[in-house]
C-alpha cells in the first residue's frame, strides 16, 4: 500500500518535473534562436532548477537528468557559437555565475567550462581544478553525484592527457589524474554518505515514521534495503571515474603503481562501506589491464584484509584470479612475468590472511577462494603440482575445523575444486600424486563423495587412462571408496535402484581399465582391486566380482601364452644346442626341484596377506560364519592339493632320471664348459617359468575364493557361469585337478541353488557346452562329469527341454578333433534316450491336447543322427536313419 | 538398400569397459536401419546406446544378460531376406557350423546370426548364410588368446547381401567384404 502510493507520487513528481523542464527548455530554445544570451541563461537556470528536487528516487532522477543533459548539449553549442561571434569566454564564465541557485549555477558553469577549455584560452587543468572545487557546493548525495557525473562527462575528452590537444607544458598528466581522482573521491564520499544519511534520519525520528504510517518493525529493514537498491543503481556513476582513469594514456605502470592505485585503495579502505568496497574493488580489477594487476599484486592484495568483514571478498578475489588465469592462458609469453612477481605465493598468502582476518567467513567463501586459487595455479603453473597440493592442503586445514560439510553450495564448490585438476591434466595418474586430494574428499558428505568418485571414473573413461601399478590402483580405489563400500554412518539409506546399478557398473568398467602387460604387476593390481571389491557387501558383489574374475582369467591366459613361449625357447635350447637327452633330463630335474621349493614359498607368500584381508568382509557380516570356516578350509585344501600334485610330478621326474643316472655322471665333465652359459640362461628362464606357474596356481586359488563370495549374495547363476569360465581357463592351462574342482563347484551349485526351470535349461546348456570343449580330463574324470551332466539333462522339468539337453549330451562323447573322444556307442545311447523322451513327450501331448503334437523334436533328433552319420560314427547306420525318417512321416 | 548392423558379445562391463573409440566414431545415428544383436551386452546402458544408433533393435539373450526379457531366438524379415538371431550358447558344440546350420533350417531363415565364440565367421551354407559378428569390444574369450574387436554391417539389396566386416587389428580398422546372392527363393518346408 505504502509503496504503491509512493511509486504513484513519484510518478507524479517526475512528470511535474519533466513538464517544468520542458516548458523552460522551450523558452530557452526560443532565446537561443533569437541569440538572446540573457534569456537563454535565465531559462536554462530555471530549467535546471527542476533538478533541485529531492523527492525522486535515483532512477527517476536519472530520467530527469538525461532530459536536462540533452538540453545542456544544445546550450553548449550555443555558447560555442557565442564565442565565435566574439563574446569573451571569460565573460561568459563570469556571467553564468549569476544564476540564483547553486545547482543550476554549477551545471551552467560546467557547461561553459567545457567550452572554455576547448577555446584554450586558459589551461585545461586550471579550469578543471576550479570546477571540481566548485562542485563541493552540492552536498546532497543524489544531486551531487549527478552533478559530478555531468562534470566528468563533459570533461572526459578535455583532460590534459599525453597526446591530447590540451596537454600543457609539464607534467599535466598528473593534473588530469589528480582531477579525476578528486572527483572520484568526492563522488564516493557522497555515495557512501547516502547510506548513513538515510539510516540516521530514520533512527532519529521514530515518531515521524509512525506518523507517515511505517511500521516500526519492518521499517528500517525495508528502508535499508530500498536504500541499498538505490545506491547500487548509482554505483556506475562512481565507477565511471575509474574507467576514465584507465583510459588516460598518461597513466603508465609507474604512475598506476605510485599514484592511482594507492589513492584509490586508500579511498576504498577508508570509506568503510561494504557496498562501496565490494563494488570498487571489483571495478578496479575489471577496468585496469592485467599486467598492471600482476605488477601491483602486492598492493592490491594488501587492501583485502583491511576491508569490512561483511564484504564479499571471495567473489572479488575469485574474479581477480580468474582474470589473471585467463591472462596467463592468453599467451605463453606472459608466464615468466607471473614467475617473476611470485604471483602464486602472493595470492596464497593473501588468501591465508583474508581467511585468518575474517574469522566468521562462511566455509563457502573459503572454499570458493581456494577453488579459484587452484584454477589459477593450474593455469599458471601446470608443472608445479606442489602448488596445487599446497592449496588443497590449506583447504583441508580450513575444512578440518568444521567437520563434514552440510552446506550444499560449499559442497558444490568443493566438487568444482576437485574437478579442476582432473579437467586440467586429463589424467588421474597426475591427480593421484596430490597427497591432499583424498583428504579433501573426506570432508564431503557420502552422496557428494559418490558423485565425485563418479566424476573421477568418468574422467578415466573419457581419457582412456591406463592405470598400471598396484600403488596407483590402491590410491585410486582409496579415492573412490564411496562407491566401493558403504561408508560409516550410512545405514543403507534409500538409494535409487537404477542409480546404484549405474554406479556399480561404472566401477566394473573401471576394473577393465586397469591393465599392465607385465603379469607380475598385473597380478598385484588385480589383488589390490580384489581387496577393495570384497569389502563391497552383498549388494555390490554381483556387479563387481565378474570383472574381477575375468581379469584373473585374462591373466591366466596371458600366462599360458608366455609359458608356451618359454617352452618354445627351452626346447629350442634342447634340440639346437645340447642334443643330449640325458642332460635335458638333468636340467629338467633341477627345474622340478626349484619349482617345488619355489612354489611352496610363493604360495605362502602370496596367499598370506590376502587371507588376512579376506577376514574383514566375512567378519562384518555376522551371518556368514559357517561360510568363513568353509572358505578357510577350502583355501587350505586347494593349496594342499596343488602341493600334492607338484610333489607327485616331482617324484615322477627323479625316478625317470635315476634310471639313466649312471650314464649322466660320466657325460658331465667334458660338457661342463659348454653348459655353463646355457645354465645361466636356463636358471633365469626357470625363475620366470617358476613365477608363471606359481602365478597360475595362486590365481586359481584366489578365483575359487572370489567366486565363493557370491554364494552368500546369493547369485548362484552368476557363480555357476564364472566357475565354468574358470574351468575353461584351467583347461587352457592344462591343470586337470583345478579344472575338475571348478566343475565340481559348478555341479554343486546346480544341484543345490538353481531351482528355476528356465535357469536350469540355460545352466545345463552351458555345462554341456563347456564340458564338450574340455580336453584336460583323463578318462575317469571325464566319465564322472559327463555321466552327471547327462543325468541332470534327463531330469529337467519339461520333456522337450530334457530331450534337447540329452541329445546335446551326445556331443560329449564325440569330439571331432580328438580321436580318443569318439565313443560312437554312447553317442547312440544318448540319441536313443532322447528319442524315448521325445516319444513320451508326444504321448503326453496326445493325452492332454488330443492331437499328435509336434514332430519338431523328432526332426531335431534326426538331424543329430545325420550329423553323426556324416562325421563317420559307425554306430549310426542307414537303417537307423531310415527308421527314424519313417517315424517322422507318421 | 538397407543397412543392418550385426553386433554382439560386448560384455560390458564384465570384460570390457566400452566399445573401442574407433568403432564408436564409426557408428553414428541415422545411417543404420536395423540392428540385430546376438546378446551379452550385458547392461541396460549398452542397450540404450544401441537404441540411440537405431531404434529398430533386435536382441537375443546371452548367458550374461541381466535383462531376462530378451528371447532365446528371434526371426525377422528384411527385404527379401529372412533373418534369424540367436546368441549361440544353446547350440552345442559351440560355434560348430553343422549344428548352426541345423538351427538355421529349424528357424527357416536365409541368414543366421549367432555369437558366443567372439570370432568373426561368415559361411555360405546350403543356400543360406551363417554369420558370427565376433565381439564388438574384443572381450576375453577362452576360444582364442587374442580377440580382435569386430562387427558386421550387412547391406541388403534385393536378392543380394553384401557383408562388410569391420575388424580392429592393432589399432587399425580393417574392412572386408563378402558377397552373397540368394539363389532359390523357394525352400522346402519341414
Amino acid at each position: 500500500m505504502m509503496i504503491g502510493e509512493g511509486v504513484e507520487d513519484e510518478e507524479k513528481w517526475l512528470s511535474a518535473g519533466i513538464t517544468g523542464l520542458q516548458q523552460n527548455a522551450f523558452y530557452m530554445h526560443r532565446a537561443l534562436d533569437s541569440n538572446n544570451l540573457r534569456d537563454a541563461l535565465k531559462y536554462s537556470a530555471q530549467m535546471l532548477s527542476e533538478l533541485r528536487t529531492s523527492k525522486l528516487s535515483p532512477q527517476k532522477y536519472y530520467q530527469l537528468y538525461m532530459r536536462a543533459f540533452d538540453e545542456l548539449r544544445k546550450l553548449e553549442m550555443f555558447f560555442k557559437e557565442e564565442t565565435r561571434r566574439g563574446c569573451s569566454i571569460i565573460d561568459l564564465y563570469e556571467l553564468v555565475q549569476h544564476a540564483g541557485n547553486i545547482l543550476p549555477r554549477l551545471y551552467l558553469l560546467c557547461t561553459v567550462g567545457s567550452v572554455y577549455i576547448k577555446s584554450k584560452e586558459a589551461p585545461s587543468k586550471d579550469v578543471l581544478k576550479d570546477l571540481v572545487e566548485m562542485c563541493r557546493g552540492i552536498q546532497n548525495p543524489v544531486r551531487g553525484l549527478f552533478l559530478r557525473s555531468y562534470l566528468s562527462q563533459v570533461s572526459r575528452d578535455k583532460l590534459p592527457d599525453i597526446g591530447s590537444e590540451y596537454e600543457g607544458d609539464a607534467d599535466t598528466v598528473n593534473e588530469a589524474v589528480e582531477f579525476v581522482l578528486q572527483n572520484f573521491t568526492e563522488m564516493n564520499k557522497l555515495w557512501v554518505r547516502m547510506q548513513h544519511q538515510s539510516l540516521a534520519c530514520h533512527g532519529a525520528d521514530p515518531v515521524l515514521r509512525i506518523a507517515v504510517g511505517l511500521s516500526g518493525l519492518q521499517g528500517p529493514a525495508r528502508e535499508k534495503e530500498k536504500r541499498e537498491k538505490e545506491r547500487s543503481e548509482l554505483r556506475d556513476l562512481v565507477g565511471k571515474n575509474l574507467h576514465v582513469l584507465s583510459q588516460i594514456e598518461g597513466v603508465d605502470l609507474d604512475m598506476y603503481k605510485d599514484i592511482v592505485l594507492p589513492r584509490v585503495l586508500e579511498q576504498v579502505v577508508n570509506c568503510k562501506d561494504e557496498i562501496a568496497q565490494c563494488y570498487l574493488m571489483d571495478c578496479i580489477i575489471q577496468v585496469f589491464p592485467d599486467e598492471y594487476h600482476l605488477q601491483t599484486l602486492e598492493i592490491l592484495l594488501g587492501a583485502f584484509p583491511q576491508l569490512q568483514p561483511s564484504v564479499d571478498i571471495k567473489t572479488v578475489l575469485s574474479r581477480l584470479m580468474e582474470r589473471l588465469s585467463n591472462y596467463a592462458a592468453s599467451s605463453t609469453e606472459v608466464l615468466p612475468e607471473f614467475l617473476q612477481v611470485e604471483a602464486f605465493s602472493k595470492l596464497n598468502n593473501a588468501i591465508g590472511k583474508v581467511i585468518e582476518a575474517q574469522v566468521d567467513m562462511p566455509i563457502l567463501g573459503a572454499v570458493t577462494l581456494y577453488s579459484s586459487l587452484l584454477t589459477f595455479t593450474l593455469h599458471v603453473h601446470p608443472d608445479r603440482l606442489d602448488y596445487a597440493d599446497q592449496v588443497l592442503g590449506a583447504c583441508v586445514k580450513k575444512l578440518s575445523s568444521n567437520g563434514k560439510l552440510d552446506d550444499r553450495r560449499a559442497t558444490k564448490q568443493i566438487v568444482a575444486l576437485l574437478s579442476a585438476p582432473l579437467e586440467k591434466y586429463n589424467d588421474i595418474v597426475t591427480v593421484l600424486k596430490l597427497s591432499n586430494y583424498p583428504h579433501v574428499m573426506e570432508y564431503l558428505d557420502n552422496e557428494t563423495n559418490k558423485v565425485m568418485a563418479s566424476v573421477i571414473i568418468q574422467s578415466i573413461m573419457k581419457n582412456n587412462t591406463h592405470i598400471s601399478t598396484a600403488e596407483k590402483v590402491e590410491a585410486l580405489f582409496e579415492l573412490i571408496k564411496g562407491l566401493i563400500k558403504d561408508l560409516d554412518g550410512t545405514l543403507h539409506d534409500e538409494v535409487d535402484e537404477d542409480d546404484f546399478k549405474e554406479e556399480q557398473n561404472s566401477v566394473a568398467r573401471l576394473i577393465q581399465m586397469l591393465h599392465n602387460d607385465d603379469p607380475e604387476e598385473m597380478f598385484k593390481v588385480i589383488c589390490t582391486v580384489r581387496k577393495y571389491i570384497l569389502t563391497g557387501g552383498p549388494k555390490r558383489l554381483p556387479f563387481t566380482v565378474p570383472p574381477l574374475v575375468f581379469s584373473f582369467t585374462q591373466g591366466l591366459l596371458l600366462c599360458t601364452y608366455l609359458i608356451g613361449q618359454w617352452y618354445a625357447v627351452a626346447s629350442a635350447g634342447y634340440h639346437g644346442q645340447l642334443r643330449n637327452l640325458e642332460l635335458a633330463f638333468l636340467v629338467f630335474v633341477v627345474h622340478m626341484i626349484f619349482i617345488v621349493i619355489g612354489m611352496s614359498i610363493l604360495i605362502r607368500q602370496l596367499q598370506g596377506p590376502d587371507q588376512g584381508s579376506d577376514e574383514n568382509p566375512f567378519g562384518e557380516e555376522g551371518s556368514n560364519f559357517t561360510e568363513k570356516d568353509f572358505s578357510a578350509f577350502k583355501s587350505d585344501s586347494i593349496e594342499l592339493m596343488f602341493l600334492d600334485w607338484f610333489l607327485k610330478s616331482a617324484w615322477d621326474a627323479p625316478t625317470g632320471a635315476k634310471r639313466n643316472g649312471d650314464s649322466v655322471s660320466p657325460c658331465l665333465n667334458p660338457l661342463e664348459a659348454m653348459i655353463f652359459p646355457l645354465v645361466v640362461i636356463y636358471v633365469s628362464l626357470l625363475f620366470l617359468f617358476l613365477w608363471f606357474l606359481g602365478y597360475i596356481y595362486v590365481t586359481c586359488g584366489l578365483l575359487f575364493q572370489t567366486i565363493e563370495i557370491l554364494y552368500g549374495v546369493p547369485a548362484p547363476e552368476l557363480a555357476l557361469r564364472l566357475y565354468l569360465q574358470c574351468a575353461e581357463a584351467a583347461n587352457d592351462c592344462d591343470l586337470e585337478p583345478v579344472a575338475y574342482e571348478f566343475f565340481t563347484q559348478a555341479y554343486i551349485l546346480y544341484e543345490e541353488e538353481i531351482s528355476d526351470s528356465r535357469a536350469q535349461v540355460t545352466a545345463i546348456h552351458l555345462i554341456i557346452g563347456t564340458l564338450q570343449r574340455m580336453h584336460v580330463f583323463g578318462v575317469e574324470n571325464r566319465d564322472t562329469l559327463t555321466h552327471k551332466a547327462t543325468g541332470y539333462s534327463a531330469k529337467l522339468l519339461k520333456k522337450p527341454d530334457q530331450c534337447r539337453a540329452v541329445y546335446a549330451c551326445s556331443h560329449l562323447f564325440w569330439v571331432d578333433d580328438q580321436d580318443n573322444m569318439k565313443d560312437g556307442e554312447r553317442v547312440l545311447l544318448c540319441l536313443k534316450r532322447a528319442l524315448r523322451i521325445a516319444n513320451a513327450a508326444q504321448q503326453m501331448s496326445n493325452a492332454t491336447r488330443g492331437s499328435t503334437g509336434s514332430v519338431t523334436l523328432f526332426v531335431e533328433i534326426l538331424n543329430k543322427y545325420l550329423y553323426f552319420f556324416e562325421k563317420g560314427n559307425p554306430q549310426i547306420n542307414v537303417a537307423a536313419i531310415q527308421s527314424l525318417i519313417e517315424l517322422d512321416y507318421n | 538398400m538397407v543397412l543392418v548392423l550385426a553386433i554382439g558379445d560386448l560384455h560390458i562391463p564384465h570384460r570390457a569397459s566400452d566399445l573401442p573409440p574407433k568403432f564408436k566414431s564409426m557408428l553414428v545415428p541415422g545411417k543404420i536401419q536395423h540392428i540385430i544383436c546376438t546378446g551379452n551386452l550385458s547392461i541396460k546402458e549398452v542397450n540404450d546406446y544401441l537404441k540411440s544408433l537405431c531404434p529398430d533393435l533386435h536382441v537375443t539373450r546371452g548367458e550374461y544378460d541381466e535383462d531376462s526379457r530378451y528371447p532365446e531366438t528371434k526371426t525377422l524379415t528384411i527385404g527379401q531376406f529372412k533373418l534369424g538371431i540367436c546368441h549361440g550358447h544353446q547350440v552345442i558344440p559351440w560355434g560348430d557350423l553343422d549344428s548352426l546350420a541345423m538351427l538355421q533350417r529349424q528357424l527357416d531363415v536365409d541368414i543366421l546370426v549367432t555369437g558366443h565364440t567372439h570370432q568373426f565367421k561368415a559361411y555360405k551354407h546350403e543356400g543360406g548364410v551363417v554369420i558370427n559378428p565376433g565381439s564388438a569390444t574384443g572381450a576375453y574369450s577362452s576360444f582364442t588368446y587374442d580377440v580382435n574387436p569386430s562387427f558386421v554391417l550387412m547391406d541388403i539389396d534385393g536378392l543380394r547381401v553384401v557383408v562388410y566386416v569391420y575388424e580392429l587389428i592393432d589399432g587399425e580398422v580393417k574392412v572386408d567384404k563378402i558377397d552373397f546372392k540368394k539363389t532359390a527363393t523357394t525352400r522346402s518346408a519341414h
